[in-house]
Order: C-alpha cells, then sequence, then structure tokens
C-alpha cells in the first residue's frame, strides 16, 4: 500500500505503477457529467488553484445538510469513460494529478496522463459507505443550484482513501490488458460451440 | 395502530437502499474466497462486504446512485391505482429528502434537476391485479452505470455467428458481459429476455433480475444455459470491477417470451452487485411482512391462481 498526500507533485506522480494500491489523503475535488462540460466550455479560472497538482473525483454523493453543515453519507465513484471527451483538455488546463473513478478510461486520457503527469486510480465502484467514511470534511460546494446535488463540485477533504492505479503516467493500463486477455478467452469459448 | 402506507413506503425504500438481500451477499462472500488473498479483485470484495455491513449498520445508502426506482404492486381488484401511486412518490420524495435516495430524476432537456427524486415516469410503477385482499409492493433500485452497458441483440448477429437458436443467445450473452468489462461494477448479475420486441424483451430481462440467485429455472433448456453462461463468464476473466480475476458475474437468469416471425431479440439487462430489492405484503388487517426473499409473482397467467401462495 502506497500513501499519497496531496496535493502531489509530478516526480512523486512518476513513482505510481499499475496495480499500485494507494490511500490517499488531502483535498479533493467531484464533478462529472456537467461539471465536465462546464470546465471546457467556460474554462473557469477559479477552478485551476482547487485543481492544480489535486485531484478530481468522478462522483456524484449522498449528501446530508445539518444546520448547514454537509456530511457525505454515500459517495462512491461514478463511470469515468463519461468524461473521456474532456479529460485530457481537463489536465491540460488544470493540472489535476489524480483522475478518480471506476471503469477506466480510453486513449486519449492516457495520452495525456502521460504528457502531463497524472495516474487515473479506480475507487471501489458502489462501495459508498465505506468511501464516505474517508470523507472526514466537506470545504465548500459550488455549483449546486445550478447543477444538482449529483453534479455540484464538492470539495472534500479525505483521510485513508484507498484505490488502485489503473492507468499510470507511463502510458500503462490495466484495463487495456484485462480487455485484450478477457477478448482471447471470449474468442477461445466462441470458436468450441 | 398499523403504520400509513407512506411510512411502510419510506421503510421499503430504506431497506432497498441500504441492506442487500443475503443471496447476493453470500455469493459475494463466495466470491470472494475464489480470489487470490491480497488481489485487487479480493480487495475489492473485501471493501463490497465491509461497505454492505457497514450500510446495513449506519442506515446509509449502499451505492450513492439509488438508480432508478422499480415498483411492482399487486394488489386487489377494489384498489384505487391512482391513489398507491401518489402514495408512492410521496414516500420517494420523503426518502430522498432522509438521503436513504439520492435525487436522482433529471429533466433531459433542460439538464436540471427536480430535487426530490421524482419526475415524468419516475419512479417507474408497475400494477398487477390478483385475487387476493392483500397489497404487495416491490421495490428495486437499478443504477445507471450498470444500465448503461446493458445491451441488446437483434439475431441473426453476424460478426460472432449468433443465429436464431439457444447457441446464438449463449453467444452474444457472452459479447455482452465481455463488452461491459468492469465498468457495469462487475461482479454483475445477468438478466436476459429472449424473444418479445424492443421493449418487452427488455421488461423480460429485468423480471429475471427479481429471482433469487439460487432459483433454479422452470425450463430445463434454460435452466441448463444459464449454468453454461454463469461459468463461462466467470473464465473471460474480468473480474471485480474488471481489475482481472475469477468473479466476473454472480448468476446468469434467462427468460423466453413470444416473438413475431420477423425478430428475434436478446435483451441484456446488466446489473451490479448492488442489486436492491426490497418486498413488503400488507395485509387487509394493517399487518405488514417485509420478505427475505422477494416472492416470484408477475401478473401470472395460470388459471385460478390466487397470487401470494405462488
Ligand atoms: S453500477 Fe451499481 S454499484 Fe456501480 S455505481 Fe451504479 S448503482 Fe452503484
Amino acid at each position: 500500500m502506497k500513501t499519497i498526500q496531496l496535493p502531489i507533485n509530478g516526480n512523486d506522480i512518476q513513482k505510481l505503477r499499475v496495480g499500485d494500491e494507494v490511500q490517499i489523503s488531502g483535498h479533493m475535488v467531484t464533478a462529472r457529467d456537467m461539471a465536465h462540460r462546464y470546465m471546457t466550455d467556460q474554462w473557469p479560472d477559479w477552478l485551476v488553484p482547487l485543481l492544480r497538482d489535486g485531484a478530481i473525483y468522478h462522483c456524484g454523493p449522498v449528501v446530508s445538510q445539518n444546520n448547514g453543515v454537509y456530511a457525505a453519507l454515500s459517495a462512491g465513484p461514478t463511470t469515468s469513460i463519461r468524461e473521456e471527451p474532456y479529460a485530457h483538455r481537463v489536465i491540460a488546463r488544470y493540472g489535476p494529478r489524480l483522475l478518480i473513478g471506476k471503469g477506466g478510461m480510453g486513449d486519449k486520457t492516457l495520452e495525456a496522463m502521460r504528457q502531463h503527469g497524472a495516474v487515473y486510480i479506480h475507487a471501489t465502484g458502489g462501495a459508498a459507505s465505506v468511501i464516505a467514511k474517508s470523507i472526514v470534511h466537506i470545504h465548500a460546494v459550488h455549483m449546486l443550484a445550478e447543477f444538482g446535488a449529483p453534479e455540484a463540485f464538492w470539495e472534500l477533504e479525505v483521510e485513508n482513501f484507498t484505490g488502485v492505479v489503473t492507468m499510470d503516467a507511463h502510458g500503462g493500463s490495466l484495463h487495456r490488458t484485462v480487455r485484450e486477455a478477457s477478448q482471447k478467452q471470449l474468442f477461445a469459448l466462441l470458436g468450441d460451440t | 395502530m398499523p403504520p400509513s402506507f407512506k411510512d411502510t413506503f419510506v421503510e421499503l425504500l430504506r431497506r432497498a437502499s441500504t441492506q442487500l438481500p443475503q443471496d447476493v451477499t453470500t455469493a459475494l462472500r463466495e466470491g470472494h474466497a475464489a480470489e487470490i488473498q491480497g488481489s485487487p479483485a479480493s480487495n475489492a470484495l473485501e471493501t463490497i462486504l465491509e461497505n454492505i455491513s457497514l450500510s446495513r449498520r449506519n442506515s446509509t445508502p449502499l451505492c450513492q446512485d439509488t438508480g432508478t426506482n422499480i415498483w411492482h404492486v399487486y394488489h386487489p381488484r377494489t384498489i384505487c391505482k391512482t391513489a398507491i401511486e401518489e402514495i408512492i412518490r410521496e414516500a420517494t420524495a420523503e426518502a430522498c429528502q432522509r438521503s436513504y435516495l439520492r435525487a436522482n430524476a433529471v429533466d433531459p432537456i433542460t439538464n436540471l434537476n427536480t430535487g426530490n427524486n421524482l419526475g415524468q415516469r419516475f419512479p417507474v410503477i408497475s400494477f398487477y391485479e390478483w385475487r387476493s385482499s392483500a397489497i404487495r409492493a416491490a421495490v428495486m433500485l437499478k443504477g445507471g452505470g450498470c444500465e448503461n452497458v446493458s445491451c441488446q441483440y437483434a439475431l441473426p448477429y453476424e460478426p460472432i455467428h449468433a443465429g436464431r437458436d439457444l447457441e446464438g443467445v449463449r453467444r452474444v450473452v457472452l459479447d455482452g458481459v465481455f463488452n461491459a468489462q468492469g465498468r457495469g461494477c462487475a461482479p454483475g448479475i445477468i438478466g436476459v429476455g429472449v424473444g418479445g420486441d424492443r421493449i418487452t424483451g427488455m421488461i423480460e430481462a429485468k423480471h429475471q433480475l427479481w429471482r433469487e440467485l439460487g432459483d433454479e429455472n422452470e425450463n430445463p433448456l434454460l435452466s441448463k444455459l444459464e449454468k453454461r453462461l454463469y461459468s463461462e463468464c466467470n473464465q473471460l476473466g474480468i473480474g471485480p470491477m474488471g481489475y482481472g480475476g475469477k468473479t466476473t458475474v454472480l448468476g446468469v437468469k434467462v427468460g423466453a417470451i413470444h416473438r413475431v416471425p420477423a425478430s428475434y431479440f436478446v435483451s441484456i439487462s446488466y446489473m451490479c452487485w448492488a442489486s436492491r430489492r426490497a418486498c413488503v405484503t400488507i395485509a387487509p388487517s394493517g399487518k405488514l411482512t417485509y420478505h427475505k426473499r422477494v416472492p416470484r409473482y408477475f401478473g401470472c397467467n395460470t388459471p385460478n391462481c390466487k397470487g401470494p401462495s405462488h
């Protein structure tokens, strides 16, 4: 198990490899479909300091509010591939070092990660209560009224958030490896009828 | 005094969202035992199992995506369906307010979230009249991630030489599970509807997801196909979350309904490991029974069928 303290610099990112299990602590920001469109349509400057050397978490949490204090009750990852059309531009412009989600991403993102020094971390899909436990504080929320709770930018403080590096800054992708191996199996199963 | 219908439905939603059915939990445990200890696959299943106990203990949603809520309501002919529908909608909004459900209803034209989990045909409610004087309500939470990898094939499907027979069905199901990789939060449960049209075939596929994992198909040919597909899907090596591993699916359930001569659809409904379903029966006296397992009953056509005993 490797530990990551956010913010993280480009050198430390190079040390992470596909298959590494990691525990992340620090500041991260959620962003999903509407947020990605907004980031690449409007290029908001206010996000740059929040994301540079930081983490984007693909997540639409269930959040409770008590006397103005937010708490994450259930906050697992959402499918990342939907952000494939935007992620490479987001990486280039905002400089996040970690993209966190589930299901992995495609070649464009992989290439942008290689160029700019970033990795993709896979969290356990559906393990939302366990993950919520690692969110120790919610600093702020942005665009809540505009996007609705699942799609807003939630600024989270996390402690020991666990995941697996499935795409690294050296062009490695576990998703590609598993896909290729399972395709061989598929062909074998279809060949023998 | 028995609790109001609304309170009962809020409680049903709480259970559905926070308590995973026992058969699914057991299958996940078996999957965990099969994986190599310390591998990402094994650790992912461990986290999932921990998540299941934690969610139950704290009454928090198993997954933040509380999905499309699919309701089946069985009712005597004397009941007013509009009233039940209204109560279900009130209960849904309340469950959302209490954070058992996420506000999940989004207008596709404006992209605005309604904020209370209610929308057009949202939740989805089907009514079935039966001869019992009790009311039974079952609800399934179907996540969006796994819905996105669900698919439909029209046979013949040439790319993998799938013809119009059960061998063709087998081929496209394997192809569908391969294409899904880990993206539907594998290990998944595969509901298959053979025949029908593009709508009824998918409804049949979704109906299959109500079945218990250990449930044996009454049709011997389909039963054989289910077992073979279960074993073969798990040979694909996709594994939990697509990390690679032995546990790609927890079950494959196949139903068949009549088709027109021109069409042969195979509809595949992928359900993530968070296969959330719950069921309650309300007796005329107001007595409530929360079922451990969802009894099978889908507008059964058997003559003289008495419904609940079925
Ligand atoms: S596919 Fe299921 S487990 Fe995965 S995020 Fe969606 S609802 Fe949750």
